[in-house]
């Protein structure tokens, strides 16, 4: 008996379980996928939000505001990389200026006040390859790129280290309560508790369903993106939007953390929770809407495309707290853009919520907020490195040569709190295979290694759990 | 700081060939790092003959022929360090290096052979839409999983890209039992060797779809199928003629791309059509003592071809060590690729370089052509001419030249490396 299940090992339920931890109680977080992050978290902009585009008096503007001034702390905490690059909304007439003002005005009335309007010359100052038809822009000191799985992960290892349990393909197929006690049916069994928090992501309507609450809708909106190679890192400082429409935020051109451009995403409504696939009509319109932006933008430093889905709830705002149904369910759903933004801010919100429907919060002493800090080789200095490699010689092989993974940093991604159990999680942890050749070179070796490690063979490696198999059998 | 004459970044053909002719040339002080397990490079994997027939004479395997350098690295005692990465060069000629030995460590070279070889063209690089499930390999990871490992990647196939690895990797498949359903080229015409086409497909009734190219990608966990389309003129495909292919296994052909990232962080100068350094006709990149051979320089169809220019990069680093016939870099002839032509190698020639008798020019063409003449050509002085029945972008062509006749063209004059017709197109 758990007193609080988590149903969602996204960003949502990561911060969430990462909150309950510092508190004395028994805790679980399950997912149906193979690792965290495997939803919405693992494919979106990979921005915080500075918070002005939500409307005043929403969760979505407050949680925002809340949560991009929480995640320096937490980066700290979580050693995720996360760098504060401003963002800039560019408009091309100057009749633009009128639409700025506005999001201006919301922004000071959410909390941001630091937004300022910048004219061309300050713009182009800022942003060399900044289209010449771009005449004003709205510049938010304080939005910033982060990434997004290194987030959940870190968030949810250290919910893990301070007594939280997690339990992935994990997948709930039913609810009941009964006398204070929720019943879980899922593949891995019965599992009961006396709290649920919904934090299922585009599924969280489904879970709601299994309690008999019929209150709201998830309905998946479709984003395209490209990845270009790193030499093009540099090509903006910033994160470079264009004004927002009904659909989000439009399509935005950015640095990612690692060194690579991201641009992306184009926004469609569809009907299939599953349906992450990039099409060519939406790659080129991601393409053509960003050279609005950034002219010279060049394709040919693509390496590689995705799409991922948003979970907007049909309410439009953020759907956080009890459940009309039962006040022990604490649904945490329809958490799309700033969702990341405000995750951690979530996480004390749901914790609140959960406090004034009778669970009791008692501190927990030895409540670490620190992970573990695992230095990649390549982010050693040179004696550092050196020593390293004395200890242990993995620490000179590179596996991964477009981005200099060593066989040491892989080895430490699948034996960590929440170890990499395919060759896409460690990807995802390492960013072995996150290169211009793709995993080309590494990928075989990356196969190999996690054999070695969990003890299979090679034909049961997985790029990314279930059948993703990639080999067969032996040859002849 | 360890100081050696020439360190050679890379232990493939390519290096070796080019390490073997500067330790033959007077370099006593030569080391190669590799950074696989092992010197050959790709060949390697590659076991499947059809090597060496230029320069050896023989038919041999990809192993053979690698085997054939290796030995003469042994038996010239060339050391080489493996399983050893190059993190860094400087244009101080300071090359970076890390292993599971020596850790992180720095060589003050004299002179450095880049021969890191080339990397596949990935979907990604191709904005191949659809869904991103397991089954998709470039066709020399696939060659590594079948011929390396042991192991089959898949048992129902489609090949995108009739590149020669494609081709060998299709017949490869076949015998091990898998079915190779058909292999798409998005040109009108196959970029492979014709001894490929023939060998590989036609022998296995494999069809090549010319004009053809994949639109989408189906699948969440494992591939479950391709959607085949044929391409108009413009390459654009034909929504009409998309039609679902069931597979589990896509193997890309797409291309190589020399890997030049190390070259590029040096400061030198590379050429948006080969990707490669700019290289002088002694093999010399924009940076003085830095060279570059094989791969690296431009993709190659032929070993062979790599030996030699390599042994050309090998004998330049020699000499500018021993300071031999080093030229003044001032008084360049631009090599510039002209009608029908999509790029040559080398791009410039420095006058004063000229202490051979002959200078190869090696290009590719732009297009299938008939009944053309290949020429180099400077002002209206056309230097050397050749007849060709047919030209095909995938095959390298070469002219060589008299040094006589270049001595006399003045620095800063363009040599013009082109395809005349006699009226009959392709």
């Amino acid at each position: 008996m758990y007193d609080v299940v988590v149903v969602g090992a996204g960003v949502t339920g990561a911060f969430i379980a990462r909150e309950l931890s510092k508190y004395r109680l028994s805790i679980l977080v399950i997912d149906k996928e193979s690792d965290v992050a495997m939803g919405t978290s693992k494919a979106n902009s990979a921005i915080v939000h500075a918070g002005y585009d939500a409307v005043p008096g929403t969760l979505k503007a407050l949680l925002n505001i809340r949560g991009n001034k929480m995640m320096k702390r937490i980066s700290e905490e979580l050693d995720v990389s996360f760098k504060m690059t401003g963002s800039l909304v560019v408009c091309f007439s100057k009749d633009g200026i009128f639409e700025l003002e506005e999001l201006k005005i919301r922004g000071f009335k959410n909390g941001v006040e630091d937004l300022e309007i910048i004219g061309a010359d300050r713009l182009r100052e800022m942003e060399p390859n900044i289209s010449p038809n771009a005449v004003v822009a709205l510049y938010a000191p304080s939005a910033g790129i982060i990434c997004p799985y290194e987030l959940t992960l870190h968030a949810m290892e250290n919910a893990v280290e301070n007594g939280a349990e997690l339990k992935l393909e994990c997948e709930l197929s039913g609810i009941s309560y009964d006398r204070e006690v929720f019943r879980l049916e899922t593949t891995k069994g019965v599992i009961e508790c006396r709290y649920l928090v919904n934090a299922a992501g585009l599924y969280s309507d489904t879970v709601a369903e299994m309690a008999g609450d019929h209150s709201f809708r998830i309905n998946p909106r479709k984003g395209e993106y490209v990845l270009l190679d790193k030499i093009y890192g540099s090509f903006v400082n910033r994160v470079i939007f264009q004004l927002p429409t009904d659909k989000g935020k439009g399509v935005l051109v950015t640095p990612t953390v690692d060194g690579n451009l991201l641009v992306g995403p184009n926004a469609e409504d569809i009907d299939d929770k599953t349906d992450t696939s990039t099409t060519s009509r939406g790659l080129s319109e991601v393409i053509n809407v960003a050279r609005l932006s950034v002219p010279s933008l060049d394709t040919r430093g693509i390496i590689t495309s995705f799409a991922g889905l948003r979970a907007t709830g049909s309410t439009g705002d953020f759907i956080i707290g009890p459940s009309p149904v039962n006040n022990k369910l604490i649904h945490a759903a329809g958490i799309e853009s700033p969702g990341l933004t405000a995750a951690p801010a979530i996480g004390e919100m749901v914790a609140d919520v959960l406090k004034k429907n009778g669970l009791k919060l008692e501190d927990k002493p030895d409540y670490c907020p620190y992970i573990e800090k695992y230095t990649p080789s390549r982010k050693m200095s040179e004696s550092q490195w050196n020593e390293a490699v004395k200890k242990d010689p993995a620490h000179g092989r590179i596996v991964c040569r477009c981005e200099k993974i060593t066989e040491a940093d892989i080895v430490a991604s699948i034996r960590r709190t929440i170890g990499a159990r395919n060759v896409d999680a460690v990807k995802r942890r390492t960013r072995a295979g996150m290169g211009r050749c793709q995993g080309g070179f590494c990928s075989p070796r990356v196969v190999e290694i996690l054999s070695k490690e969990l003890g299979i063979p090679f034909e049961e490696v997985t790029k990314s759990g279930g059948k993703s198999v990639f080999l067969l059998k032996k040859t002849k | 700081m360890k100081e050696v004459d020439l360190v050679v970044i890379g232990g493939g053909p390519a290096g070796m060939a080019a390490a073997v002719k500067a330790k033959e040339k007077g370099v006593q002080d030569v080391l190669i790092l590799e950074r696989e397990n092992s010197l050959g490079g790709i060949l390697n994997q590659c076991i499947h003959n059809g090597f060496g027939l230029h320069y050896f004479g023989e038919e041999l395997t990809g192993l053979e022929y690698a085997a054939r350098f290796i030995d003469k690295v042994h038996r010239m005692n060339i050391p080489y360090c493996l399983e050893t990465m190059v993190l860094n060069i400087g244009s101080d000629k300071t090359v970076t290096a890390v292993n599971s030995t020596e850790g992180v460590f720095t060589i003050k070279a004299k002179s450095i052979i880049l021969a890191m070889g080339c990397r596949e063209r990935t979907r990604g690089a191709l904005n191949i839409p659809g869904t991103r499930p397991s089954g998709i390999y470039t066709a020399g990871t696939a060659q590594k999983y079948v011929n390396i490992y042991g192991y089959m990647p898949g048992k129902s196939v489609v090949i995108l890209g009739s590149g020669d690895i494609g081709l060998i990797m299709a017949r490869r498949l076949t015998l091990e039992g898998a079915e190779v359903k058909m292999v798409c080229e998005l040109l009108p015409y196959s970029s492979g060797l014709t001894r490929n086409i023939v060998q590989c497909l036609d022998d296995y009734n494999i069809p090549l779809k010319l004009n053809h190219t994949v639109v989408a990608v189906h699948g969440k966990e494992r591939l479950e199928g391709v959607t085949v389309a044929e391409v108009d003129q413009n390459r654009k495909p034909i929504p009409e003629t998309a039609e679902f292919v069931p597979c589990d296994t896509l193997l890309l052909s797409v291309g190589l791309i020399p890997e030049n990232e190390l070259s590029r962080d040096a400061g030198i100068e590379l050429d948006p059509v080969t990707s490669g350094p700019v290289v002088d006709a002694r093999m010399e990149t924009s940076v003085e003592g830095i060279f570059a051979c094989g791969n690296v320089a431009h993709v190659h169809d032929l070993v062979d071809n790599v030996s030699n220019e390599s042994e050309l990069a090998g004998e330049s680093a020699a000499e500018y060590i021993l300071g031999i016939n080093v030229p003044d870099r001032s008084e360049t002839i631009v090599v510039k690729a002209g009608n029908g032509i999509r790029y040559t190698v080398p791009q410039l020639i420095r006058k004063q370089s000229l202490s051979r008798d002959t200078v190869k020019i090696f290009f590719r063409v732009a297009d299938v052509y008939r009944n053309v003449r290949l020429a180099a050509r400077c002002g209206n002085n056309i230097l050397v001419e050749r007849k060709r029945i047919k030209v095909t972008p995938g095959e390298m062509e070469t002219l060589e030249l008299k040094s006589q006749a270049l001595r006399e063209i003045n620095a800063g004059e363009e040599l013009v490396i082109e395809l005349r017709t006699d009226g009959e197109g392709h």
